[in-house]
């Protein structure tokens, strides 16, 4: 293939033994090839090995001395989205007490078929309901006990794949949430 | 007229030229390229779609996770400067000295989990065996012997002693990690006022949504 002729062909003149003139190229092609493939192996690892990291801004612990005052939000705005042991999520719409149509609490799981089509639902339908672009959907992520690290990146994962506008980790639980996160770690 | 004499042209190439710059490429690569460090801790992030890259300097990483003593603290930084920095820092507030010798060896641990006390002998200790399982116990943070809250306030006061930039901070826990661990190391962070850091997550190809 990669051989030069070096003309040795000829048919030898006379009788003198001529000492056969050796080929002095060497064929690169299979190293050239095995070259490329390595560089393009330590290209693409060192580039991809590096871990990702997800940012998360969480709200400053209120002090004594300033104290803020709890923001009032609409409840059409809110899901809250309880996180339970065994990959479980617990969600409603509004008030618990007085869920909004279709947002009485159910029981969900992650993923696209899961917390994704409700959320993506609803990212969608709340600036119509309230009549601002700006005022989009809330989300409260309680993230219950039996919860693990994974459901919590799982679910704020969600948030950026959902666009949703505004979120919070919230840890406080209200007796009537902490009967339905009960419900889910039992 | 002479006939046009097609010239027999040699079908193969030189390809002397290109080899030496495959290799020389090859060689850039390989090189420039970091060896993973062995992780006394070694944890399995759970997968996210965020494509953020962590940040290579001004880091410093809290490590959640289960070895086989239990569950267990690891606290890494990852500029040499800020390590030695902090270990004096740390030295001083509880009365113990570090050789230059010390304090050298110390500078090239990229992670550890060890209470102050034992950090002289977890030093002395050959790489090898400080990476083995079991051998670092964790880095104390409950609310008797919070040792977690000083090496992070000390790393922040070397880095903006040094850097004159705030350091960031990265959680790292394991994804079978269960919340009230990360809350914790959250809660933590939160009050030194620390309000933003990152989470270590794997990747995972984005999914459409539309």
């Amino acid at each position: 293939m990669a051989e030069l002729n070096t003309g040795d062909s000829g048919g030898g003149k006379g009788g003198k033994v001529r000492s056969k003139k050796q080929n002095s190229k060497v064929d690169l092609t299979a190293m050239v090839d095995l070259a490329f493939l390595l560089i393009t192996f330590f290209m693409l690892t060192t580039t991809l090995s590096k871990p990702q990291s997800m940012p998360l801004g969480l709200p400053a612990k209120d002090d004594k001395e300033t104290k803020i005052p709890p923001v009032k939000t609409d409840q059409r705005r809110t899901v809250t989205v309880i996180l339970g042991g065994g990959d479980q999520i617990k969600w409603f719409h509004g008030l618990l007490a007085t869920p909004e149509p279709n947002g009485a609490p159910k029981t969900t799981d992650y993923g696209k078929n899961g917390i994704r089509k409700i959320l993506l639902d609803r990212v969608a339908s709340i600036p119509l309901v309230m009549g601002d672009k700006e005022k989009g959907l809330i989300v409260i992520i309680k993230p219950t006990k039996k919860s693990t690290y994974k459901n919590l990146v799982d679910i704020l994962d969600e948030m950026a794949i959902c666009k949703v506008p505004t979120y919070a980790i919230v840890n406080d639980f209200t007796p009537e949430e902490n009967k339905l996160a009960e419900e889910l770690n039992k | 007229m002479a006939k046009l004499k097609m010239s027999k042209k040699a079908a193969s190439i030189d390809m002397t030229a290109m080899c030496d710059v495959a290799f020389l490429l090859l060689t850039f690569f390989i090189l420039t390229a970091t060896a993973k460090q062995p992780e006394p801790l070694p944890v399995q992030t759970p997968a996210s779609t965020v494509q953020t890259k962590l940040p290579e300097t001004g880091l410093a990483t809290v490590t959640v996770g289960k070895n086989n003593v239990g569950q267990s603290v690891f606290f890494g930084m990852k500029d040499r400067d800020i390590r030695v920095a902090t270990l004096e820092l740390m030295g001083e507030s509880r009365g113990i000295k570090f050789t230059e010798q010390e304090v050298a060896q110390f500078s090239l641990i990229e992670e550890f989990g060890v209470p102050v006390s034992g950090l002289k002998q977890l030093i002395a200790m050959s790489n090898a065996n400080r990476n083995k399982s079991g051998v670092q116990p964790g880095i104390p943070s409950d609310s008797l012997n919070n040792e977690l809250k000083d090496w992070i306030m000390y790393s922040r006061k070397a880095s903006i002693e040094l850097k004159d930039k705030e350091l960031d901070f990265a959680i790292k826990g394991d994804a079978k990690q269960q919340y009230p661990q990360i809350k914790k190391i959250m809660d933590i962070l939160q009050d030194q006022k620390i309000n933003n850091f990152s989470l270590v997550t794997g990747l995972r190809a984005k999914p459409k949504t539309n």
